[in-house]
C-alpha cells in the first residue's frame, strides 16, 4: 500500500506507540486521584503538557488537551462566544470573520451558532490561488467583530497564510484571533511566543500521533468557557477523565517532529510527482505555489472524476484522496476550490495528494507510473 | 482504463437486504465483488428508524457494513447532482403537466444502468449486478431475454423494461430466481446486518409517499395553483390545491364533498381543471405509449398480443400491441381497463417475458 493521505491521518509512529502502550500498561492511574498511581499520573499528564507547550513556544499554563481538532475548534468558537465582553453584545449581534476556506469544523460550528441566533459570520473569499488578503479582512471588520478564526495551512491545498501579519492586525483591533494549526503543526515552525495568536487548535494524529487527542492553546488572559461540564480536570475547561495514553503518545509525536529534515526530504519528492503529473494534459495544480507546505499537492484533472480515480488508485493500492465527504463517505465538490472559482466540472476532478515520513521515491515513482499509463 | 474482466462484478448497493444478497451469492460464486452505493440525494430528516428506507446515510451505512461482513471493498458514489437532474426535477416537472411520473424506471435506465455500469466498466468489471427481482436469460442465438423474478409478489421486471441487449449483456440480478424469504434466509444464514431490514418505500427521496407535500416543499417551481374540479359535464364541483397534487385513477384526497364515488379521470393542465367521474368514467379502449424501448425488437410483432401492466402493481391486461414506425405504439385492451394514467410506464409481457415498454401517453377512450 502506497499511502499519499498524510493531510487525513498518519500512522502512529513506533516510539509514540511505544510510549503509549507503556502508559496503557502500567499507568492506569487517574490523574485527579490523590494516591501514589494518581499523583504518577498527573505527573505523566503534566510533562507532556510541558513538552508540547514548550515546542510551540507557549507555557504549559495555556494548553489544555481536548479531544482533537473538532473538539478544540468548538472550544474555541462556542468557549469564546460564551466568555464575550458584556460591553459589546450591547452594540449588536456578535460577529466573526473567518476565511471561506476553513475546514468544516469551523465552517458548520460557526453555521449553527448562526442558526441559533447567536452570531453572525462573515466568510472572507480568496482568490483563485487560494490566497486571501488582509484588507478583506479589515473590510470585514465591525464593532460587535469579537474574533477572527483562520487556518494557518489548508488542509485540501496545502496553502499556508500569513498568520502572523493577520494577526498582528488582529491584535491591534483588540479583537481574539483563533488559528486552525490542525494542519500547520508538524509541517511549519510554530512560536506562539513571537506571534500574537488567542486561541490555537491542535490535533495528534496529524503528526504521527494517536486519533482522538488533540489540545486547544488559549493566550493566558483570554476568557474560554467550558463546553464540556463535568469535573474540573484542564483548569475547569474541559471536564471528564483525560485521556492519558493518547496525550503521553501526542507529546511523544511532538517531540519527534523533525521539521528540516522531514520538510526537505518530502518536498523532493513532491517536487517530482507535481512535475511528473503535470506532464499530464489537462492538469492543473491548484493553491499558491509560492506559499504552501512541503507535503501537499492538489490537482485537477479536467474530465475525470475524482471519486472514481480514487477508487481506481485504492484498487492498485495508492491511497489518496479529494475534498471532503459526507455523512454517507460520499465525495463532494470541494468548497475550497469553488470558493477558489474553479469551476464545478474541474473541481469534481480533484486528487489532493499528501506524502509523509514513511514516502519513499520508489513509491512516488510508481504513482507516476500509473498516472502516466 | 483497466482490462474488463468477466470475474469482477459491481453490486449496486442500496442497504437493503436483497442487494447484500446479491452480493453473497456472486462471492459465494467465486467472483471478486465491488461494492458501490450510489448517494442519490440528501434527506436528513428521512432515515430508517424514523420510517424511509432508501439511500439515506443510514441506508450507505449499512451497505458498507455489510461489504465489512462479506469482506469486499465499498465505495458510496456521490450521484446527487444527476439523480437532482434526471430523477427528482423530472419527476415534479411531470406532476406539474398533469402526469403520473416513474422514477424508479427513469433512475434504473439513466442512472443504474447507464451511469454506474459506466462506472464499473471503467472499474474493469465486466458486470453490474443489482438486487432487483428480475431474470436474465440468454439462448442460443446469443439474445438475452428478461424474464420475471419467480417470487411472483416480488417481481421488479417492471422497472426494468428500458434495458436492451448492450445492457443486459453486463448487467446481473443474483436474487431473481429466490424467493423474498429465501433471500432473507441467505441473509440470516450468513449473519448479514440486513436479514431483516424492513422493505423499503415506495418512491426512496419522498417522504411517508407524500408526493404533494414533497412538491410543494422541495420543488415549489412545479407546484400549481389551485382551481376547479369539474364533472365530465364541465360544472364546477370544488376547488383543488393545484394539478401537482392529483394522479388520475386517484379517490383519496379529493374532498369529502364527492363522496367516495368521485374519482380523478383527466387532468386539463391548460384550463388548471380536474375532471372528476365515477368509476365506470376511467374506463379505456387502449393507449398510446410514446420513448417505447424492447429487449429485442425481433422478439416481437406488430400486432401481437400481449400482456400489458399499466402500473407496477397492475395484475396485468391482454392486449394487442401496434407499433408503429417512429417509436411510439398503440394498444388495444381486450377488456376495457380503467385508470390509465399519462406519464406511468406500460410494461409489454409475453407470459413471462418482458418484451418491451413505454411511457403512456394517453388513453383511448372512443
Amino acid at each position: 500500500m502506497i499511502y499519499l493521505d498524510h493531510n487525513a491521518t498518519t500512522p502512529v509512529d513506533a516510539d509514540v506507540r511505544e510510549a503509549m502502550i507503556d502508559c496503557l500498561s502500567d499507568q492506569f492511574g487517574n490523574p485527579s486521584s490523590l494516591h501514589g498511581l494518581g499523583r504518577k499520573a498527573r505527573k505523566i499528564l503534566e510533562d507532556s503538557r510541558e513538552k508540547i507547550s514548550q515546542t510551540i513556544g507557549a507555557s504549559e499554563d495555556e494548553l489544555f488537551f481536548t479531544s482533537g481538532g473538532t473538539e478544540s475548534i468548538n472550544l474555541a468558537l462556542r468557549g469564546s462566544l460564551q466568555k464575550i465582553d458584556p460591553g459589546l453584545l450591547k452594540l449588536g449581534k456578535p460577529h466573526i470573520i473567518t476565511t471561506a476556506v476553513e475546514h468544516k469544523a469551523v465552517l458548520e460550528t460557526l453555521e449553527e451558532l448562526k442558526k441559533e441566533g447567536r452570531l453572525e459570520v462573515t466568510l472572507v473569499g480568496v482568490d483563485s490561488k487560494g490566497r486571501v488578503k488582509l484588507e478583506d479582512f479589515q473590510k470585514a471588520l465591525r464593532p460587535t467583530t469579537f474574533l477572527i478564526s483562520m487556518m494557518w495551512v489548508n488542509n485540501e491545498i496545502g496553502n499556508i497564510y500569513p498568520i502572523e501579519a493577520i494577526g498582528h492586525w488582529v491584535r491591534s483591533q483588540k479583537i481574539l484571533f483563533h488559528v486552525d494549526a490542525v494542519q500547520a503543526l508538524g509541517k511549519l515552525e510554530i512560536n506562539l511566543s513571537k506571534i500574537p495568536v488567542d486561541l490555537m487548535s491542535l490535533s495528534a494524529h496529524k503528526i504521527y500521533g494517536p486519533k482522538g487527542v488533540g489540545a486547544l492553546y488559549i493566550l493566558s488572559g483570554v476568557k474560554v468557557a467550558s463546553c464540556h461540564t463535568g469535573g474540573a480536570q484542564e483548569m475547569e475547561k474541559r471536564g471528564g477523565t483525560e485521556n492519558l495514553p493518547g496525550i503521553v503518545g501526542f507529546a511523544q509525536a511532538v517531540e519527534k517532529i523533525d521539521l528540516k529534515n522531514d520538510n526537505s526530504r518530502i518536498k523532493i519528492l513532491r517536487q517530482k510527482l507535481e512535475s511528473g503529473l503535470a506532464q499530464i494534459p489537462q492538469s492543473h495544480v491548484q493553491g499558491d505555489e509560492g506559499s504552501r507546505v512541503a507535503n501537499t499537492l492538489s490537482m485537477t484533472f479536467e474530465g475525470v472524476e475524482s471519486e472514481m480515480g480514487i477508487i481506481a488508485l485504492d484498487r492498485e493500492g495508492i491511497a489518496v484522496s479529494s475534498g471532503s465527504a459526507c455523512a454517507s463517505g460520499a465525495v463532494e465538490p470541494s468548497h475550497v476550490l469553488l470558493a477558489m472559482g474553479v469551476n464545478r466540472g474541474e473541481a469534481k476532478g480533484v486528487i489532493r495528494f499528501s506524502l509523509g515520513k514513511s514516502t519513499t521515491e520508489s513509491e512516488i515513482e510508481t504513482v507516476l507510473k500509473s498516472f502516466l499509463k | 482504463m483497466p482490462v474488463m474482466s468477466k470475474n469482477l462484478a459491481v453490486v449496486a448497493m442500496s442497504g437493503g437486504v436483497d442487494s447484500s444478497v446479491a452480493a453473497l451469492l456472486l462471492k459465494e460464486q467465486g467472483l471478486e465483488v465491488i461494492g458501490i452505493s450510489m448517494k442519490t440525494h440528501e434527506t436528513p430528516h428521512m432515515d430508517s428508524r424514523e420510517g424511509g428506507t432508501c439511500c439515506t446515510a443510514y441506508d450507505i451505512n449499512d451497505a458498507r457494513r455489510v461489504c465489512q461482513q462479506l469482506d469486499i471493498p465499498f465505495y458510496p458514489i456521490n450521484f446527487t447532482e444527476e439523480f437532482s437532474e434526471k430523477v427528482i426535477d423530472y419527476f415534479g416537472k411531470e406532476y406539474s403537466q398533469g402526469r403520473t411520473p416513474n422514477p424508479c424506471v427513469e433512475c434504473n435506465s439513466q442512472l443504474k444502468f447507464a451511469a454506474l455500469l459506466k462506472k464499473a466498466r471503467e472499474l474493469g468489471a465486466y458486470y453490474l449486478a443489482t438486487g432487483h427481482y428480475a431474470v436474465k436469460t440468454r439462448d442460443t442465438l446469443g439474445k438475452y431475454h428478461l424474464m420475471k423474478a419467480r417470487d411472483r409478489e416480488k417481481d421488479q421486471s417492471y422497472f426494468l423494461y428500458k434495458l436492451g441487449q448492450e445492457q443486459l449483456e453486463h448487467v446481473l440480478f443474483p436474487i431473481g430466481k429466490y424467493t423474498k424469504e429465501e433471500v432473507r434466509e441467505f441473509a440470516r444464514s450468513a449473519d448479514i446486518k440486513t436479514a431483516d431490514k424492513a422493505e423499503s418505500q415506495e418512491i426512496c427521496f419522498v417522504p411517508d409517499n407524500d408526493y404533494a407535500s414533497f412538491i410543494e416543499n422541495e420543488l415549489p417551481v412545479y407546484k400549481g395553483t389551485p382551481g376547479n374540479f369539474v364533472s365530465e359535464s364541465g360544472d364546477v364541483l370544488g376547488q383543488h390545491r393545484g394539478v401537482h397534487a392529483y394522479t388520475v385513477g386517484q379517490r383519496r384526497g379529493l374532498g369529502v364533498a364527492f363522496g367516495e364515488r368521485a374519482y380523478v379521470k383527466l387532468i386539463n393542465v391548460e384550463k388548471n381543471e380536474i375532471v372528476l367521474s365515477d368509476k365506470d368514467g376511467l374506463v379505456s379502449k387502449g393507449l398510446v405509449a410514446q420513448k417505447v424501448s424492447w429487449v429485442h425488437r425481433e422478439f416481437v410483432t406488430s400486432g401481437q398480443m400481449v400482456e400489458a401492466k399499466i402500473r407496477y402493481r397492475h395484475k396485468g391486461a391482454k392486449a394487442f400491441v401496434h407499433i408503429n414506425p417512429d417509436d411510439s405504439v398503440r394498444l388495444d385492451f381486450v377488456e376495457p381497463e380503467s385508470s390509465v394514467s399519462p406519464g406511468q410506464a406500460v410494461v409489454f409481457y409475453r407470459n413471462d417475458e418482458l418484451l418491451g415498454g413505454g411511457t403512456i401517453e394517453k388513453p383511448i377512450v372512443e
